[in-house]
Formats: C-alpha cells, sequence, structure tokens
C-alpha cells in the first residue's frame, strides 16, 4: 500500500514573531487595504467586493475594503479541512498537526533522466515527473512541476492534470489555471473523477492556487477562475510572491506587509463570493538578486519568510501553502542542498501545512529528477529531526547504562536493537570507507539518477481507466480552439 | 566655478540624490555653462563611476536606476537647450520594447528599458498587454533599430513568435533586430523563434542590445 510520509506533531518550534508583532502586521495590513486598496481587475470581482462594503475605484479597478469587512469574511473560513485524494488512504488532513511536501512548478525546462540533456518541457515529461513524485513517499502530492509546452496555450493546464490523474491517486493542487474556461473545465474533470459536483465538494481531490499580482494586484483571470473554483468547493489559495526591492519594499515587515494584503484580500472576496468555502494562505516571498534584479529563489531572506508566514496565516486560522525548496542553484549542488534544507527547516518549525518546491532548480525554472529524490531525502532528515529527543524511562535507558557500565559497548544490547530502527537512515548521504569511495568517486548526483532512471523504468502504478481518460481528453477538447 | 558645479553634478548621480542633480543642472545652464559640458564633464563622469562601482560589486541595481533617473531629470532640461543650438548627442540606436498581448508583468521590462536608456539608447517603452500592430506601428513611427519583447509566462511567450511572424509578413524583419526576455524565455527558444538576441537581465540585455547594433 502505497504510504505519505508528513511531518506530524513537531516536537521542535521556534518563535519568529511575537503575538504583539504579529497583531501589527496585521493591523498595519487593514490600514494598507483600507487606505490604499488593492487591484481587482475583474468586473465580477469588483462587483462582489462593492456589494459587499469595499469601496470600488472603477478607474483604477482598485478596491479599498474597510478593515471590519476583511476581518468578518476572513471569519468564515474553515480553519481545517482535507485535501482528499483519489485513494482515500493518501488523504491529507490539513488539521494543523502536519506539514506535506509537494513538488515545484511551474519549470520549463528538464534535465533528462536518461541523457541529462537540458531541454523544454513536454506533457510527456509531466506524466513521468508525476510517476516518480507518485512513487516518492516524502511527496504528499502533487503541482503541477513543469509545463506543458508541446500543448496548446487555452488548455495547456488541463493537459497537465489530465496527465498527472493518468498515472497518480495523490492529491494535486494545481498552479497553472488562469482562466475562468479552463477553471470550469477543470471543475468538470475533477467532478468526473469523483462522480459528480456534489462528491467533490465533499472529497476535493484539487486545490487550487492562483498567483498574486504584487504589489498590491491580482490578474483578473486568476481572480475569476479562483471564484469558479470556492463557487465549486475546491480548497483555493492565493501565493503572494512579493519580493523584496522590486515589487515590494526592500524591508522584510514591509514585504510581509504587501504580500498580506493581496492574499487576504483574495481570500476574503473567495469568502464574500461563497461563504465558508475552504481556503488556503500561499506564499514565496523573497527579495531580489541586488545585482541583477532577478528572482533567484532561496537565501536568509526567503528562510526567514518561510518560518513567519506560518505564525501570519496562524493568526487567521487557515492552512497555509508555503514555497520552500525554491534554491537558485544551477544544479544539484552544495547551494540547492544548503537552501532546500534551511527554507523546508524553516517552514516546518512553524508547522507549515504545505510545503511547495521538491525538484526545481535556477528559481523554479529547471527540473532535476537528482534534485527531486535529493529533496525528499531532506524532507526524511527532517522528519526523523523534527521527532526531537523523547525523555521517558525507556529512553533515558538508565537499566541499560548499568548493565553496560563503565568501558562497556551498547552495540549488542537489545535495547540497542529495539531502538535501532527509529535512526535516520540515509540513501544518498556518502558514508562509506575513502577508499570505496575512491573507486569511482559517485555520489548523491549519480545514486539519486539511477534511482530515478529504475523507478522510472519499473513504477506504473495502476493506470487511469482509459473511458475515464477519453472523457477527461473530451472535456479539454471541448474548450481548444480548433 | 564652473568645474566645481560640473563636480558636484558628477557626485549627485553618485550619491543617488536625482533632485541634486536636476537643481545643479539647471544652475550649471543658468551660470552659462553649454549644455554639451554639463553632459560630457559632471553627468557622464557621473554614470561611469556609478558603472564601475556597479561592475565591481560595490553597488546594486537600485543605485543605477537611481542615478539613471537623475541623468533622465538632468536630460529633460538640457534636451531643449541642444535642440536650440542645434546639438545632439550621438546614440548607439532605437529600441521599441514592450510586454507582448495577454501579459501585464511589467517590472523586469521596464529595468530593461531603463537600462538600455541610461546606456544612450533611445528607447520608446509600449508598456504591457502590446497588441501585435501596436508593436508594428511604432517602429515604422521611430524607425526603430531593435525591438524588445517581454513575456513573463509560458502561455504568452507564444506571442513572441507570433510578433516576429507578423515582422516577417510586413516585411519589416530584414531590417530589425529582436530581442526577447523574460523568466520563461531562453536561448533555445529564441533560437527556435528566431529571434536575435535573449539575456537573462537587464545589465545582460544591455551587452546584447550594444552587440546588436556592432558596438562592443
Amino acid at each position: 500500500m502505497q504510504k505519505i510520509k508528513s511531518i506530524s506533531n513537531p516536537k521542535i518550534s521556534l518563535n519568529i514573531l511575537t503575538q504583539e508583532e504579529v497583531i501589527r502586521i496585521h493591523t498595519a495590513t487593514l490600514d494598507v487595504i483600507e487606505t490604499v486598496g488593492v487591484r481587482f481587475p475583474s468586473k465580477n470581482a469588483l462587483e462582489v467586493l462593492e456589494a459587499h462594503g469595499a469601496i470600488v475605484d472603477w478607474s483604477k479597478m482598485v478596491a479599498r475594503i474597510p478593515g471590519y469587512i476583511v476581518e468578518e469574511y476572513l471569519k468564515m473560513a474553515p480553519p481545517v479541512y482535507t485535501l482528499s485524494a483519489l485513494e482515500p488512504e493518501l488523504d491529507l488532513p490539513l488539521d494543523g498537526h502536519h506539514s506535506y511536501l509537494g513538488t515545484d512548478g511551474c519549470g520549463v525546462e528538464i534535465l533528462d533522466a536518461f541523457t541529462g540533456e537540458l531541454r523544454r518541457t513536454t506533457k510527456q515529461d509531466v506524466r513521468e515527473v508525476a510517476r516518480v513524485a507518485d512513487y516518492l513517499e516524502a511527496i504528499a502530492f502533487h503541482w503541477v512541476p513543469i509545463s506543458a509546452q508541446d500543448c496548446p496555450p487555452e488548455s495547456r493546464s488541463l493537459h497537465e492534470l489530465e496527465a498527472i490523474w493518468e498515472v497518480s491517486k495523490k492529491h494535486v493542487q494545481t498552479e497553472s489555471i488562469v482562466t475562468e474556461r479552463e477553471m470550469s473545465a477543470a471543475v468538470e474533470m475533477a467532478s468526473l473523477l469523483v462522480g459528480g459536483r456534489e462528491e467533490l465538494r465533499k472529497r476535493p481531490i484539487l486545490s487550487i492556487m492562483e498567483c498574486t499580482f504584487s504589489p498590491l494586484g491580482h490578474d483578473g483571470g486568476s481572480l475569476e477562475a479562483g471564484m469558479i473554483a470556492a463557487q465549486a468547493g475546491l480548497p483555493i489559495g492565493y501565493m503572494t510572491m512579493a519580493s523584496c526591492g522590486s515589487n515590494a519594499p526592500i524591508t522584510l515587515a514591509g514585504n510581509l506587509v504587501v504580500g498580506n494584503a493581496e492574499v487576504i484580500a483574495a481570500l476574503v472576496l473567495m469568502e464574500m463570493v461563497a461563504p465558508g468555502c475552504p481556503v488556503y494562505y500561499a506564499a514565496a516571498q523573497t527579495a531580489i538578486d541586488l545585482r541583477t534584479g532577478s528572482y533567484t529563489g532561496g537565501g536568509a531572506e526567503d528562510f526567514l519568510f518561510g518560518a513567519a508566514t506560518n505564525v501570519i496565516s496562524d493568526f487567521y486560522q487557515v492552512p497555509l501553502s508555503m514555497g520552500a525548496f525554491a534554491t537558485g542553484a544551477k544544479e544539484p549542488d552544495w547551494q540547492a542542498a544548503v537552501d532546500n534544507s534551511l527554507s523546508a527547516f524553516m517552514a516546518v518549525s512553524t508547522l507549515a501545512d504545505m510545503l511547495l518546491g521538491a525538484g526545481l532548480l535556477h528559481g523554479s525554472r529547471i527540473l532535476s529528477y537528482e534534485m527531486l529524490f535529493m529533496d525528499s531525502e531532506i524532507w526524511n532528515i527532517l522528519e526523523a529531526t523534527f521527532k526531537g529527543i523523547v525523555v521517558d524511562d525507556e529512553n533515558l535507558a538508565i537499566d541499560v547504562i548499568r548493565e553496560v557500565g563503565p568501558g562497556g559497548n551498547f552495540l549488542g544490547h537489545r535495547h540497542t536493537r529495539k531502538h535501532m530502527r527509529e535512526h535516520w537512515q540515509p540513501t544518498l548521504m556518502d558514508r562509506r570507507p575513502y577508499e570505496i569511495w575512491q573507486k569511482n568517486r559517485d555520489g548523491a548526483k549519480e545514486w539519486a539518477r539511477i534511482k530515478a532512471q529504475q523507478v522510472l523504468h519499473e513504477h506504473n502504478p495502476q493506470p487511469l481507466d482509459v473511458k475515464l481518460q477519453a472523457e477527461l481528453l473530451r472535456i479539454i477538447a471541448s474548450i481548444e480552439k480548433s | 566655478m564652473p568645474t566645481e558645479i560640473l563636480s558636484e553634478i558628477t557626485q549627485s548621480l553618485v550619491d543617488g540624490e536625482p533632485d541634486i542633480t536636476y537643481e545643479l543642472t539647471h544652475k550649471a545652464l543658468a551660470s552659462g555653462i553649454e549644455p554639451m559640458s554639463i553632459i560630457r564633464e559632471g553627468l557622464m563622469p557621473g554614470m561611469n563611476i556609478v558603472g564601475e562601482n556597479f561592475a565591481s560589486g560595490e553597488f546594486f541595481l537600485p543605485d543605477l536606476i537611481i542615478a539613471a533617473e537623475g541623468m533622465k531629470k538632468a536630460m529633460d532640461v538640457l534636451e531643449p537647450e541642444l535642440v536650440a543650438r542645434q546639438q545632439a548627442i550621438e546614440s548607439p540606436g532605437t529600441v521599441v520594447i514592450g510586454t507582448v498581448k495577454g501579459d501585464i508583468h511589467e517590472i523586469g521590462k521596464t529595468l530593461v528599458a531603463t537600462m538600455l536608456s541610461a546606456n544612450g539608447f533611445k528607447v520608446y517603452d509600449l508598456g504591457v498587454d502590446v497588441p501585435t500592430a501596436v508593436f508594428l506601428d511604432k517602429i515604422k513611427e521611430v524607425q526603430a533599430n531593435i525591438l524588445g519583447l517581454s513575456a513573463l509566462l509560458t502561455t504568452t511567450m507564444t506571442m513572441q513568435r507570433e510578433v516576429i511572424q507578423a515582422l516577417r509578413d510586413a516585411g519589416m524583419r530584414q531590417t530589425l533586430r529582436v530581442m526577447v526576455g523574460g523568466a520563461p524565455v531562453t536561448r533555445s527558444w529564441m533560437n527556435e523563434i528566431g529571434a536575435d538576441g535573449y539575456a537573462e537581465d537587464a545589465m545582460g540585455a544591455v551587452k546584447v542590445a550594444k552587440e546588436l547594433m556592432g558596438i562592443s
């Protein structure tokens, strides 16, 4: 049976913002939403906001929402719900006790698992990466990891979903649907797989992530797509990627305010459209590279955001989907390991519900199967670390210490054998003798690639029923331009 | 003292004080210094110092952008004066730039436009969500040497190909160099759609633009 390795009830926690500081960020955010406003370039969205008490500047498409209204609608968001999977054992309860890891998105190039060649991504790549992600216990849910660039732009997001559903029963959170038309089709597709719209509402096998448009704005298509998702009961989140120095203040607290205003204003809109609908906070704030102006991914600022954001989403009592593992490294190397370990550590230390980002390099642009396995190993290390240290009679082991006494050893003791499998075991870390290593001078990268090749050869999860697949393809074809 | 005020102009650019650059430029003109001298002995040395500090890693991008703002404020004062004297500064080329239809991402494109301007290019920034026909009209109107096309989404990248095709159809492709950029854009994409230049960041874009104009 398939298993998912979540990090549950971690024993380690981190103090990053005091309650007073969170309230200051919240108050500053309400001030910005009420007095500066947020741009909602969608007539539908603005009409909803206006009808619920926002002051709308139609020429600028900016809504200024009074703070009390923001607070009132945020309270409607359910604090706890479940991301369903096609296989109920793979369901992911977002109950504040678990952190789950998902793949990253949405890359445009891939390092081929067999040839190592760097090339543009296709639908077949989406399918294959999904097969590997399906195999990995560390990966709890799929993002659309890479773009199906051989499919038409107007239906690409749906082909990506279909490719994942063909090979995996894990929950899918898509970030690539940006129009009302595609979202309606996606709802239809997901309904088909679970047996109808009401069933989908009960068992949302699909959740939706839309990006905000920093600073203080949204994309019209993403808003309209989000409103369709909210009405269908699909968990919907808005992700800010506010970057210090370009589309957010250079200071971290200022960035949090801008990003927070974007996210909560969108969640408020969702609650206005469908009161009580499941929503989540999503974020991947960062800082631009000050020498190039580019998004790079990784670094101290990202780590701080990774921990701080969950404190803020907890304040609003909504789950968080947090961008982590988003290294700017070009290869699965030292930089990638540092970035991805620390960003994941920080996000888990405040118990972010969903972490995104396994498998991509170069600021979420290039998929590497090696990185996907290495990121899973990082997750496994964290899973073991966050269990912390258990202090009880059995673990204090005074009797065992007494028995072995000064100068003895514990290697052959039954107590050792009993507990040794609680220890974390590496699959990619090199702990061999030096001379063995010298023979081939190989390591994590080579081993990860071999594992990826094996999985691609051997892991063929039960494919989607051909009739269902044909139905999904029919829905997709219906929105394609002839 | 003419030399003193010119070195103050230089310093104001290095210090990132565009308003002071603007005031000093007015003052220098009023004191009878020729506009061409203000440019060559006040502004250019300042931009060069900023550029050198950036290249050595001491200055960051905001230093460049703020200096470019100072330069622009000064040039807005000086350009009418140059015209009145029938003088002109040599420009490496004319660029039309914008984000393609369907895409509203602005920051990267604007940064490239700013950096090109700061390097002497005459830049026409058409903004975001620019229809193909608007690009073509502007290129004809200003006799552009280079077109810069930005796209931030995998779904709007395809518009870069369409604009290039439209240029071919209109018989404008021969005389125009096309540069493409944006997060999902790669060199292989540039080759596939038949563009002439591509860079990953704004400074790279300036280098490519200069190469396309035959300036090293």
